[in-house]
């Protein structure tokens, strides 16, 4: 009991928790052998070629792998800005 | 008849599968069911000690594979329970004394005279465990609430659809509920919410499970364990029965009024 106000008031969460929010990284990487490090440079690459067609505020734009049951999902959400100014 | 082979299998070394192998094995046997269990952890034999059937080898898996005896004769009786029979696997071998294709010949000829027939799968991703889910009707994977070891159930459970096997069922052993409440462990839905597979059974940590394994018998016999519980009832849904999780919470609850009643400290 003394744990748990303890957490309440400190807002640090459980072991628990942290463990299965550690695995959910874990297991994401694992399954899709992407490291996050990866996943960057996917959004990296991401942002070049759309910005070629629209007005992107790369920091808004989040990309993340969900998953649905034992399915990966690469999950975009991409604001967009303006048009970009066409030269052709 | 025509057995089922149920190959229980979990990645990483440690959780439970020689003892979910020997008391899912008794609980079915005592159920009526003929059953023979085969530890297919060739060179780290250890099956046999769990069932407490060390001191009545002769022949071995291998001894079987290589010709050296009949099937039968590599089965061994067990000390318990009528039908129930274990197939050792070899102390001084390595893996490759044993291909996928002899455990699909052992099996398919064990089919014909059992009802059951569950393979104790080694640890790890090689030789043995591919030697172990090549027969399997069905795979069980068990984990216990922990980041390693779910990890490496997750991985093996991959590996086990990419087989073909279809999906895994999961067995959640050495739950502790105290630590559960505290939410310093995963709880069982969490981990079937990280692993996304049917959940067959959950096996509380009991005490009692070291003292049987000490004395070499099942705690599936055991009526007054939880964990014994947990198995028999395990064991019902093997059977096609819907038998509900064991509900941990309350009987934590029943007990702990009754320790209270005697004052007893445990």
């Amino acid at each position: 009991m003394a744990n748990f106000i303890n957490r309440i008031f400190s807002g640090e969460p459980s072991s628990a928790e942290k463990a299965k929010d550690r695995l959910r990284l874990v297991l994401i990487n694992d399954r899709t052998d992407l490291s996050s490090a990866a996943l960057e440079s996917l959004k990296d690459d991401l942002l070049d070629v759309l910005s070629r067609y629209i007005q992107i505020d790369p920091n808004s734009m989040k990309i993340d792998i969900t998953q649905e049951g034992r399915q990966q999902r690469l999950i975009a959400d991409i604001p967009i800005t303006g048009p970009v100014s066409r030269k052709y | 008849m025509s057995a089922k082979v149920i190959t229980i299998t979990s990645g990483k070394g440690g959780v439970g599968k020689t003892t979910a192998t020997a008391n899912l094995g008794a609980a079915l046997a005592n159920m009526g069911q003929k059953v023979v269990c085969i530890d297919a952890d060739i060179g780290l034999r250890n099956l046999d000690v769990v069932m407490g059937l060390e001191n009545r080898i002769v022949y071995d898996l291998v001894d079987a594979v290589e010709g050296r005896c009949r099937l039968n004769q590599a089965m061994i009786k067990d000390k318990h329970i009528p039908e129930l029979y274990l197939i050792p696997s070899a102390q001084t071998r390595d893996k490759t004394a044993v291909s996928p294709s002899d455990m699909i010949r052992i099996c398919d000829e064990l089919r014909s005279d059992l009802d059951w027939i569950i393979i104790d799968s080694p640890a790890g991703i090689e030789r043995g465990f591919k030697n172990a889910i090549a027969p399997a009707d069905e795979v069980i994977v068990i984990t216990n609430p922990e980041v390693s070891a779910v990890r490496d159930a997750d991985r093996i459970i991959g590996i086990v659809e990419a087989e073909e096997k279809g999906s895994p069922k999961l067995l959640i052993n050495r739950l502790n509920l105290e630590m559960v409440k505290q939410n310093n462990m995963l709880s069982a839905d969490d981990v079937v919410d990280l692993l996304a597979v049917h959940l067959l059974g959950i096996i509380p940590e009991d005490k009692a499970v070291i003292i049987s394994t000490n004395k070499g018998t099942p705690i599936a016999l055991d009526n007054k364990s939880q964990a014994g519980q947990a198995y028999r009832n395990i064991a019902r849904r093997i059977m096609g029965e819907t038998v509900p999780l064991l509900e941990l919470d309350k009987s934590s609850g029943f007990f702990n009024r009754i320790s209270s009643v005697f004052g007893s400290g445990e």
